[in-house]
């Protein structure tokens, strides 16, 4: 299995890693059993503007690097800007990614849903899209 | 410093220069093909014959018990395939294994089953030893073999395989065994230890990939797995492979000589395991000290495997884990599930196998860089945030 240069990038040098103390949008999803588990961290403005966005990942070099990416592709957007991103947009942006791997890309753009439908109900506003649960047990 | 180190000798192992200056000779002039008649051939006859008495010569075999295979995996199928389809004609469809085989065994039982055979998979314990009583309820006088490891490939536990043997033999059925990890890492006696066959791989002891052996008895008799000319008896079809059978014989008769040297191997492998163990939330797979003296396995809590060995690759090591993520199943090892390692914790195991090539220098390099690694991706990981603020680190 051979990884592009920018999953490799994004895996040893993985942006926006941490955690958001005053965060108020925090999505979990994946589970440890199926090896992979992300949590997105956003700190969302009056103006729905995303001016922060940490994660924490445990998984392979693909969940990492897709968890980096999905940081960097939503952060300075609007949450309804990031509830546009799919997974495709992802694997684009690293370059691609092994087959096997694609599922670690879905599992970040379910992380950035989770987090926004979280940030959603926290201010009492009706969650009005999907989130496809892939990795629920 | 960084530094390289090949520690995936479980994996495979490098070609030794002994055994490569032996082979040269094959390919530039003793190229001729065994069978044929003329000057040429009979020259390689003469290469092929000495080979096969100095394989059996390493075993404790007789030269007619040896059968040279392209690979482990070719002789793992022979074995059992073959046995299977013998013992058939007497009313045998039975195989019993274990849960922890090696993918050439499980996969050939698994084949089998679809076209009638009924197979038993015997567990192991936390150990990942074969538990015996399993074993004993499962083998019946209907059971055609049981074929089970002499050593695992992942978590190095070696097999009780005497005691297995009795067990078969009491039921009248064929005891096979893939010593493919075992073969030049333990001793083996063939005129000692009673197995009906047993399998062997040269790339696992310094011979090149492409070439394996099966032992048979002498006595037993199994069906061809493939058909051709008369070579091997006429029990293996195909031109030998001349120049690598010449290799297995001298990598096989290197690491023979080199057995009680292993001792210090052991004494690597061992600081290894003291060293990763103190590692917080980390446990030794396999039996502490029943073991192959090459492979240390350890599992690491809040981690994933194949993280942890694109970051020792990184830092120059080479390794294996038994990760889901690095596998194109995405199934975690089914070794470390049959001895209860839950599947959370399966997902971070790193196996790390040295070999005699492994220096004092190259234990600590690993030693040193693991537990950084570790630590690395644990600061990333969610789960061991909560360990973090549950103050349990």
């Amino acid at each position: 299995m051979q990884y592009s240069e920018k999953v490799m990038d994004h895996f040893t040098n993985p942006r926006n890693v941490g955690e958001i103390e005053d965060a108020n949008g925090v999505g979990v999803v994946g589970n440890a059993k199926c090896g992979d588990i992300m949590k997105m961290y956003l700190k969302i403005d009056e103006n729905d503007v995303i001016t922060d966005c940490k994660f924490k990942t445990f998984g392979c070099g693909a969940a990492i690097a897709t968890s980096s990416m999905a940081t960097e592709l939503v952060k300075g957007h609007t949450v309804k800007e990031a509830l546009e991103l799919t997974n495709k947009v992802v694997v684009e942006a690293l370059d691609g990614l092994p087959p096997v791997k694609v599922h670690c890309s879905v599992l970040a753009e379910e992380a950035i849903k989770t987090a926004v439908a979280d940030y959603y109900n926290r201010i009492g506003r009706p969650v009005d899209f999907e989130i496809e649960k892939s990795h629920e047990e | 410093m960084k530094r390289y180190v090949y520690a995936d000798n479980a994996a495979t192992t490098s070609v030794s220069p002994e055994v490569i200056a032996e082979m040269m000779p094959c390919f530039e002039s003793d190229w001729g093909n065994p069978s044929s008649l003329h000057s040429k051939g009979r020259e390689a006859k003469v290469i092929l014959d000495n080979a096969r008495a100095r394989v059996a010569r390493c075993l404790g075999a007789e030269p007619s018990e040896i059968y040279f295979t392209s690979c482990g995996t070719e002789a793992d199928n022979w074995a059992i395939r073959g046995a299977a389809m013998r013992m058939k004609k007497k009313g045998r469809c039975h195989i019993v294994t274990s849960a922890i085989e090696h993918h050439a065994v499980l996969h050939t039982c698994q084949a089998l089953e679809k076209e009638g055979f009924e197979i038993t998979y015997v567990g192991v314990d936390e150990f990942g030893t074969v538990n015996l009583d399993e074993l004993r309820e499962a083998v019946t006088d209907k059971t055609a073999l049981v074929a089970i490891m002499y050593a695992n490939n992942e978590i190095g536990t070696i097999e009780p395989i005497r005691e297995i043997c009795d067990i078969a033999h009491a039921k009248g059925a064929l005891m096979f065994t893939d010593a493919v990890q075992a073969v030049g890492n333990v001793e083996i006696n063939l005129k000692e230890l009673p197995v009906d066959m047993l399998s062997l791989s040269g790339h696992k002891l310094h011979a090149p990939k492409g070439i394996g052996a099966l032992y048979i008895r002498r006595g037993v008799v199994i069906d061809n797995l493939i058909e051709g000319g008369a070579q091997e008896r006429r029990k293996r079809g195909g031109t030998e492979n001349l120049p690598y059978i010449v290799g297995l014989a001298k990598a096989l008769e290197v690491a023979t000589e080199n057995i009680p040297a292993l001792a210090s191997v052991r004494e690597k492998r061992d600081r290894l395991i003291e060293e990763l163990t103190k590692i917080p939330y980390s446990k030794l797979n396999g039996h502490r000290t029943n073991r192959l003296p090459g492979i240390v396995n350890i599992g690491f809590e809040f981690i994933e495997g194949e993280s942890l060995l694109l970051w020792l690759d990184i830092a120059g090591i080479c390794a294996s884990t038994g990760s889901a993520c690095s596998s194109e199943s995405l199934e975690p090892s089914h070794v470390l599930i049959a001895t209860g390692v839950p599947h959370e914790k399966a997902h971070g195991s790193l196996r790390i196998s040295i070999s005699r090539e492994t220096t004092d220098e190259d234990i600590d390099y690993i030693i040193e860089n693991v537990p950084l690694v570790v630590e690395k991706l644990r600061n990333m990981s969610p789960l061991w945030e909560d360990v973090v603020k549950a103050g349990k680190n």
